[in-house]
Order: structure tokens, then sequence, then C-alpha cells
């Protein structure tokens, strides 16, 4: 007993961190993978829109400069898939048998693999930051790091998210069609695309009710801090929600994870 | 009682309607080596994750140290060092790595788990391997990596789920030499799962299943004197035939065993020559054995072990 009353949860929850960094860091393909996709819409998008879409507010920027919340808050989500996609097989044959097997508590589990994830997105993000002031966006450090704040707050709900239905999915394919059906359209209609504004009536609804709109949202403000040009959702709604929702859905993940069960190969 | 290291009472397991265990109990004491012995879909499996707390208690009890595992399943849990039939290493991490972040899972960190880890490697020859990435180890590499990782938390039970599936003749020896050495040194209890009544005979006590159910338990060597006398395995083109002629003319019962026909009784000699002198045209070959744990499985369910 005196063994367990030592155990520190948060020990475990720091090794599944580092082990989650450490694992990417050697898996190229990853980054690559996680980077090359938002970058290559940024850039095909940001071109190709050009000069038939015009924004308004935000400092008469064009698509380009438009779809740079966006394109981050695409880098987000596809590392939140991607660091929790393998969750599937590791429970069936992998890291995570040991991991279900040890004493380290459920919130230590999922506080582990969901900050790594996290830690992964501000890293890319920070990357993709340094592109900002080639399209003539002005960040200056307090930017940088309300960004890089902004973009772990919503990293956060989004890989938690991302756990939990990782753990509910029983094939990598399952979760492939839920990443189609159900992940890509909250991206699609979070702004980052086409401002709110402008959106049909259902498809306005849709967006308002979408929790990563307000992600997008508050990375728009941490772009342009205290711009009252800016027309999305305000900064204390959008960090309201944004905080609302990594709660709820560390909480889901943390249930989810109550189930050690190995899936059946 | 403190020399009993797990116990398990009543324990029956549902999924759906599929019945894999059924009323099953046994001990295990102390520093015994304890094999559960069946064939696939036996539902050692199923017991195997019960124990190593993964799968939620249905019915029944099961104590693991002082730990019942329906309201204390996490002390057991750090009590218990678990080999899964599936490599559970990361193949992106060095062989260090991985023994370093499943020790802190368990609590153990700084100089005392770097000291652990040189513990646990040292005698299974991986010292020299500890900075291997584990994606470039062979199988038997992996294979003793992974007891070193189930090692390092100092676990007071060992938990091995058909641990040397996987594994070439070689490999399977060099193992089973490490888990006696093990069992010296740490002085740990061994539980184990295997299909192969070679491995359960090593073992200080079996209990064999069977389609979910217990279908005995003892000392491998207590267990097969049960059984008794002698066992003639005969090879035959005609195993119907030679059946039913061995019940006319000499009053024995033989059962059909893989290709051939198998006689379990006492006076094996007499039989195997009575055999020879009426039937040689029949048969192709004949073997007299003592029976094994194979035997005893057969005598107790009719069939085969892996069957």
């Amino acid at each position: 007993m005196k063994r367990i009353a030592r155990f520190s949860g948060a020990l475990a929850a720091w090794t599944l961190l580092e082990r989650e960094v450490v694992r990417f860091l050697r898996q190229r393909n990853r980054l690559i993978g996680a980077l090359a996709t938002p970058l290559i819409f940024w850039l095909m998008l940001g071109h190709g829109m050009g000069s038939s879409f015009r924004a308004e507010g935000r400092g008469g920027g064009d698509y380009l400069e438009y779809f740079f919340p966006g394109m981050i808050l695409l880098v987000v989500l596809f590392t939140s898939i991607f660091s929790t996609i393998s969750i599937i097989e590791d429970r069936r044959e992998g890291f995570m048998q040991g991991v279900l097997a040890s004493p380290a508590p459920e919130w230590a589990i999922v506080l582990g693999k969901v900050m790594g994830g996290t830690v992964l997105s501000v890293l890319q993000a920070a990357l993709l930051l340094c592109l900002a002031p080639l399209i003539g966006i002005g960040i200056d450090l307090l930017g940088v790091v309300l960004m890089l704040g902004a973009v772990a707050a919503v990293a956060l709900g989004l890989t938690a998210m991302g756990h939990a239905l990782a753990w509910r999915s029983e094939s990598v394919q399952g979760y492939h069609a839920i990443m189609n059906v159900f992940l890509m359209p909250l991206w699609l209609l979070s702004g980052a695309l086409f401002p709110v504004d402008g959106a049909a009536g259902w498809v306005k609804w849709v967006m308002v009710l979408n929790p990563v709109h307000y992600g997008h949202a508050l990375l728009v403000h941490a772009l342009y801090p205290g711009a009252a040009h800016v027309r999305v959702a305000n900064e204390s709604l959008s960090a309201g929600v944004v905080g609302a929702f990594a709660v709820a859905m560390l909480g889901l993940a943390i249930l989810a994870t109550r189930d050690r069960r190995p899936l059946e190969g | 009682m403190a020399n009993i290291s797990v116990e398990v009472e009543g324990v029956s397991h549902r999924f759906g309607p599929v019945v894999a265990l059924e009323g099953v109990s046994f001990s295990v004491a102390a520093g015994q080596m304890f094999a559960l012995l069946g064939p696939n879909g036996g539902g050692k499996s199923t017991m195997f994750r019960l124990l190593a707390t993964v799968l939620p208690l249905q019915e029944g009890r099961v104590t693991v140290g002082d730990f019942d595992l329906r309201d204390r399943a996490r002390g057991a849990r750090a009590i218990l060092g678990v080999l899964f039939q599936h490599p559970s290493l990361d193949r992106k991490l060095t062989v260090e790595e991985n023994l370093w972040h499943h020790g802190r899972l368990f609590g153990l960190s700084g100089k005392n788990l770097r000291r652990r880890i040189g513990e646990v490697c040292e005698p299974l020859g991986l010292s020299e391997r500890r900075g291997a990435r584990v994606e470039i180890l062979s199988g038997g590499w992996q294979r003793r990596a992974e007891i070193a990782k189930a090692l390092v938390p100092h676990p007071q039970i060992l938990l091995l789920d058909e641990p040397t599936t996987g594994l070439d003749p070689a490999a399977r020896r060099d193992f089973w030499q490490h888990i006696e050495s093990i069992r010296t040194m740490e002085g740990c209890t061994i539980l184990l799962t295997t299909h192969l009544m070679e491995e359960a005979a090593l073992c200080d006590r079996v209990t064999i299943l069977d389609r979910g159910k217990e279908v005995a338990t003892g000392a491998p060597a207590d267990l097969v004197a049960g059984v008794g006398g002698s066992v003639v395995t005969v090879v035959t083109r005609e195993p119907g035939r030679l059946i039913k002629l061995a019940h006319q003319d000499l009053g024995v019962e033989g059962h059909r065993s893989g290709g051939g026909v198998r006689f379990d009784g006492a006076d094996g000699a007499a039989l195997v020559r009575e055999l020879n002198g009426r039937f040689a045209d029949i048969i192709d070959s004949v073997t007299l054995a003592k029976p094994t744990l194979e035997d005893v499985f057969f005598a107790k369910t009719g069939h085969g072990l892996n069957e």
C-alpha cells in the first residue's frame, strides 16, 4: 500500500507526454502529414480564391491572410487526429496494453496523451507562425504568446475529443469514417474557409453551434489582438466556449478510458 | 492468507451470449509457478485478462495479493508484472526508454529507476542493447525486453500470457531459462497461460481449462499419476477397424486421436505385444509412453488438447 500511496499520477501523465513528443520527432512522416496538407490547402486556396474573395474586416487582407488562422486550426485538427488514431492499434497490440495494466489512473492516461498532442500542435503552430510576416501579418512577441496559448487551448479540446472517439472506435477505418463525416465538417464550418456572416441560414446556425467555430475565433483574436474590425464571436465568448469544450472533452475522454478492455483483433 | 498469492473463486464470464468462463476456481501459493493449460478458446485468455485487471469481473471473486479485484484493482495493478502475448514495447523507442516510461507509470523515478533498469537488463543479457531501438531487434531480443519491462516495477506476481508464442525452439529454451533464473532471483510468483503441455509440465501446479470450465487442478506429476499405467498410441490407416477389433478380440477400448488410435490402460507392454501379434497388417507403428498432461486432458475431456 505504501507504494501506491507514494505513486503519483502526475509522473505517469508526464512520462506519457514525453513519450508522445519523442515518438513524433522520430517519425518524420507524421510531421509532413500534419503540416503539408494544411500548407498546400492554404497556398492553393489562398492564391486560387485570390481576387474572387473579399472578406470584409481584418484590415483588408487577401484570402491568403483570411485563411491563415484556419490553416493553423487545420494543423491542430490533424495533429489531434494523428496523435489519437494510434490508440486503436496500441490497445490491441502495443504500448497502451502495459499502460492499462499499470496503476496509472485514467485521468493521468488521458492527460498524458492529450497534453502530448497539445504540445505537438503548439510546436507546429510555432513553426507556421514564422510565415505570418511573409503575408503581411505583423505579429509581435505578445502576439506569438497569445497565439500559442490559443492554439494550446483549442488543441486540448480537440485532442481530448480525438482520444474519446478513438477509444470508442473498434478499427482505424471506423475512425477514418468519423474523421470524414464529423471532424472535417467541424473544421469546414468553423469560419476557417468563409466568415459566418455571409453563410446561408442553416449553415450559419450550424456554425454558431459548432464549438470549433469559437476555436477559430479565438485564433483570430490572438492574431489581431484588440482589433475592433475583427468580425467573429467576441473574445470572452470564444475563450469561454473553448475552455468549456476542453473541460467537457477531457471528462468524456476520462470516462471512455475507464473501459480498459483490450480490443479484439 | 499470507501465503496465497492469487485466489480465484467461482469466476464466470460472458461475452454477450458466449460463455467464456464458468465457475472457475483455483489458488496460487506465493512463490509458485502456476500454469493455466488449455486449448485455444478454452478460457485462459479471458482468465488472464481478468487477472491483469483489464477486463471487469462479472461474477465470482478474485484476490491478487491482498487486493480484491472488484474494488481494489489499482492496488493489484501495482504488484502485478504483466507480459502480454502481443508486443507491448514502443518500437520507435529504445529498450531503455521503454523500461523508463514503464517504471514511471508505476511511480519509480530517478536513480532508483535507473538502477532497477540495470538490474533487470543484466541477467537477460540486455545491457548492451539498452540503447537500441526496439524496431531493429530480433523477435527473441524483443521478448527479452518485454520480460525486462514486466520486471521493472518489482512485481510480486508475474503474469505471462502464452509467453513463447511466435518464438523459435532456441528462443523458447532461452526464454524458460530466463524465467527460471528470474524466479530464483526475484522470488516472485509466476502465473502463465499456455496451450503447450511441455510448458505446463515445468510448473509446480496446473489448472486445466476446457470450454470455460476447470477440468483438473494439481501438480503435473499427480495429475499424470491419476491417469495411471501407460499410453499406447497406434498409427494406422484403418483406425475404425482397429478400435472394433481391439474391442472384440482384446476387450480394450481405443479412442481416435489425431490420425491414429490411442489406448489408455494399465499394462501397456502386454498390449503392445498383443496388438503387434494380431493386427500387424493394419498397423504402421506403435508407441508406448508414460502419460503426459495431454493424456490427462484427453482422459478428462475425451478430446485432444490441440484438436
